[in-house]
């Protein structure tokens, strides 16, 4: 179907406010090249499981579609239309399956060499559009804290080697009660800025201590029984032999609470949905626990844009190696406390970058701490680049300090 | 702020960095050129090309940061070698297509996860055909059975009966090792680590299980003996690979190296790991080219990334963990290049394209390539 040919009857099996959505904006779908449609209808499918930072945003980007003069719409989706679709992709019902289709026309933008070209139609685009509905400034300063749990250790191991130079290296934090430090802190912020999905608590584990409820709580042995329905339905379709990788890789997208037997939770159905698509949509996510920290994290912070982010790593399980895996002599739930250091390191380095692609980057703060190696290091408007502290330091007096 | 890893960042220093790293002068410094170290003609040319799939990034091998992951590299390869710092691939960043591209000198345009042939004769293909080989002087070693349909193309001027041998040791083992124990090691031996749930059929020309003994002189006992031996796939390819090199001693080896992408479990402790091992192997590859009276003083290697991985900086990917933003670190790589009458330590900093291989190798072995698209590394002949 064309854009064009689309009408409210089209929408008609999307949830409630989905639905709702399109229909107020079927008028400017309809001027929409088909790959451009997917793109957006892509996320307006999703419209009552989306974080309020999601749907400002769907919101802004409607609006400023339907600010623009014809000429000046057909100017801005000139290079969408130009790759015109293939015939397999003419037969995706880009409404009812957006992802299959944008999966599709990707394959599509790769095949054809148009990759390079769509990029910079859509860099620009965006930037179009950002520039006339701004991002919001966040409610408060943002402040992300990566602490790589006490069982992750390696000696020799230089630490936060790509952080430091952008903030201060504390080269000796004292461990006693920095914990009940950062809980405090993470808790007093959700109080003072009682904003939905503002702030966060991702663990590798099972944390250790109570979460503030007023935190979005995601845990990796809380959903351990969903990454096992998960690994189990990856594992049947492999065996299976059918469908080829796009195919069951929409699957894997599509994914249904049900299936994985989660319970949909009435009191906070989005954030279930948050944590499905961690794991169907992650690469790695199911298996190690470093991997779902870190993408979970990244994805907190592109779709909720909290304001506090608060990350414990654990160990992830080792990855045996060939000799081990073939004489059946490996344990495969042993841990691998140097390898997740490493993980966890470059983990945090990707959380302060992803932080810094909000907006108030300037204003925000980013902690990581090692508590097995007692350093930490601060990046943000207080903490001095490229400096080190060598005097021994309280959680207590590092968030003084430097935050 | 300038995020690190967006491409201004990468541009500006990208070859002086690796320039550093090599040690090595730019080649427009006609005057540092080492003398040619084989004086006499090579009696019959080979060359061994590896290509690491599963791209590394310069950031954690030439770089300043990440030299110390590629320690069999910079001490033992790069002084013997010419070296090009920057390597472009317009392709498509899939595996088993962009290697497919490689060898074809076009930038094969099918769908990377389908058991298709390239679409244009491969290089295995010229040198057979071109020089009248016969089928135990072309092989590839690659990694999974994606990769099976690589030694021959479905063009219509060459294809069937021209193309290389394919061993596949990792669908070898598989199919070696009792089946009871297979779920204990079935992630290990699964085809790739991009997309878990590709599990391609066979049909190309690749060695089954009971023509070990026949081609490499190698029983099937032996071959799972020494994979329990190994820690990785990639070692078991480098042991067939110079099994392949005593027994046949073919003039044109292709060996694609993979545990590098178990990247994609977004593990980086593990990218680091496969790395290095990488590092090792290339090592052990050459040591091997000198030690075998067959491959010594008349072999060229070619050693090079299928192409990079993603940015720490483009909002599109998720870093080193894959190879889909199309950005400039994962579209350029390096290659350097070793052997009789190559220059050595030499860096070499005009672009040059990926496609630029199989004309190269058609000069260098002496066979026409006439439907490859790149243009020939002078600098290498």
């Amino acid at each position: 179907m064309r854009p064009a040919d689309a009408s409210a009857e089209s929408f008609a099996s999307y949830p409630p406010q989905a639905r709702a959505f399109a229909v107020q904006h079927l008028a400017a779908i309809q001027k929409l090249p088909a790959a451009f449609a997917a793109l957006l209808i892509k996320q307006v499918i999703q419209y009552d499981w989306l974080f309020p930072a999601e749907r400002k945003d769907l919101e802004d980007q409607f609006a400023y579609l339907e600010s623009l003069t014809s000429a000046d719409l057909e100017r801005s989706m000139r290079g969408f239309a130009a790759a015109s679709p293939s015939p397999a992709l003419r037969r995706i019902d880009w409404i009812q399956r957006p992802e299959e289709y944008v999966e599709a026309f990707t394959a599509d933008l790769w095949s054809g060499h148009h990759m390079d070209s769509f990029r910079a139609t859509a860099e620009a685009y965006t930037a179009a559009w950002r520039k006339a509905f701004p991002e919001s400034e966040p409610p408060a300063p943002r402040l992300a804290v990566v602490v790589l749990g006490r069982d992750l250790r390696a000696d020799g191991y230089p630490l936060f080697r790509k952080l430091a130079p952008h903030g201060v290296r504390i080269a000796q934090v004292d461990g006693n009660g920095a914990w009940a430090r950062i809980l405090e802190v993470a808790a007093a912020r959700a109080g003072k800025t009682p904003v939905p999905y503002g702030h966060w608590y991702i663990d590798g584990g099972s944390p250790p201590f109570s979460i503030d409820a007023r935190l979005s709580a995601v845990t990796w042995m809380q959903l351990a029984p969903v990454r096992t329905a998960m690994l189990s339905r990856m594992q049947t379709v492999i065996a299976s032999g059918h469908g080829g990788p796009e195919e069951l890789r929409t699957l894997m997208a599509e994914t249904t609470l049900k299936e994985v037997g989660m319970a949909a939770d009435a009191r906070d159905e989005v954030l279930s949905r948050f944590q499905l698509s961690v794991l169907a949509e992650g690469s790695g996510t199911q298996i190690f626990s470093t991997t779902f920290v870190q993408w979970t994290a990244r994805e907190a912070l592109r779709r909720a844009q909290p304001c506090t982010l608060l990350l414990r790593y654990a160990p992830r399980q080792r990855q045996l190696p060939m000799n081990e895996l073939l004489a059946g002599t490996g344990d495969r739930n042993a841990p691998d406390p140097q390898g997740s250091l490493i993980d966890a390191d470059m983990g945090a380095y990707y959380t302060w970058i992803d932080q810094r692609r909000l907006t108030g980057a300037e204003q925000a703060t980013f902690v990581a701490w090692s508590e097995a190696h007692g350093q930490a290091v601060v990046v943000g408007p207080n903490a001095p680049r490229g400096t080190t502290t060598e005097n021994a330091m309280t959680m207590r007096q590092v968030f003084e300090q430097f935050v | 702020m300038h995020l690190p890893g967006t491409p201004g960042a990468i541009s500006w220093n990208r070859r002086e960095f690796l320039r550093n790293a090599a040690k090595v002068g730019a080649s427009g410094a006609l005057l540092g050129f080492s003398p040619l170290r084989a004086a006499a003609v090579p009696r019959r040319k080979k060359a061994v090309v590896v290509t690491f799939g599963g791209g590394a990034r310069d950031e954690e091998t030439f770089a300043p940061e990440g030299q110390e992951n590629i320690p069999g590299m910079l001490s033992v390869l790069i002084p013997q070698s010419t070296f090009y710092t920057q390597v472009v691939n317009h392709g498509i960043l899939g595996h088993y297509v962009a290697t497919a591209s490689l060898a074809t000198g076009v930038y094969e345009t099918f769908d990377n996860f389908a058991a298709v042939p390239p679409h244009d004769p491969t290089v295995f293909e010229y040198f057979r055909k071109g020089l009248g080989r016969p089928a135990t002087d072309a092989w590839v070693v690659a990694p999974s059975n994606g990769f099976n349909r690589i030694g021959e193309s479905d063009h219509r001027g060459y294809g069937e009966g021209l193309g290389a041998g394919v061993i596949l040791p990792k669908h070898l083992l598989r199919a070696a090792m009792p089946a009871a124990a297979g779920s204990d090691y079935g992630h290990l031996l699964r085809d790739n680590y991009e997309d878990p749930y590709y599990t391609p059929e066979l049909a190309g020309n690749e060695v089954q299980l009971q023509q070990l003994d026949q081609i490499l002189r190698l029983s099937v006992g032996d071959f799972t003996q020494h994979a329990l031996t190994l820690s990785s796939p990639d070692e078991l390819s480098v042991y067939i690979a110079r099994q392949l090199m005593r027994e046949l001693a073919p003039s044109l080896l292709w060996i694609t190296l993979h545990d590098i992408d178990i990247a994609h479990s977004g593990a980086y402790s593990l990218y680091i790991d496969g790395i290095r091992r990488s590092d090792r192997l290339c090592v052990q590859i050459w040591n091997t080219i000198q030690a075998e009276p067959e491959y010594r003083d008349c072999t060229t290697m070619f050693i090079l990334p299928d192409f990079g991985r993603d940015a720490d900086g483009d909002a599109g990917g998720n870093g080193f963990q894959h190879h889909r933003t199309g950005d400039a670190l994962s579209r350029t790589t390096w290659m350097m290049v070793l052997g009789p009458g190559v220059r050595q330590g030499v860096a070499v900093d005009r672009p040059v394209d990926s496609l630029d291989l199989v004309p190269t190798l058609g000069s260098l072995l002496g066979f026409p390539a006439p439907l490859a698209q790149g243009k020939l590394l002078t600098e290498v002949l």
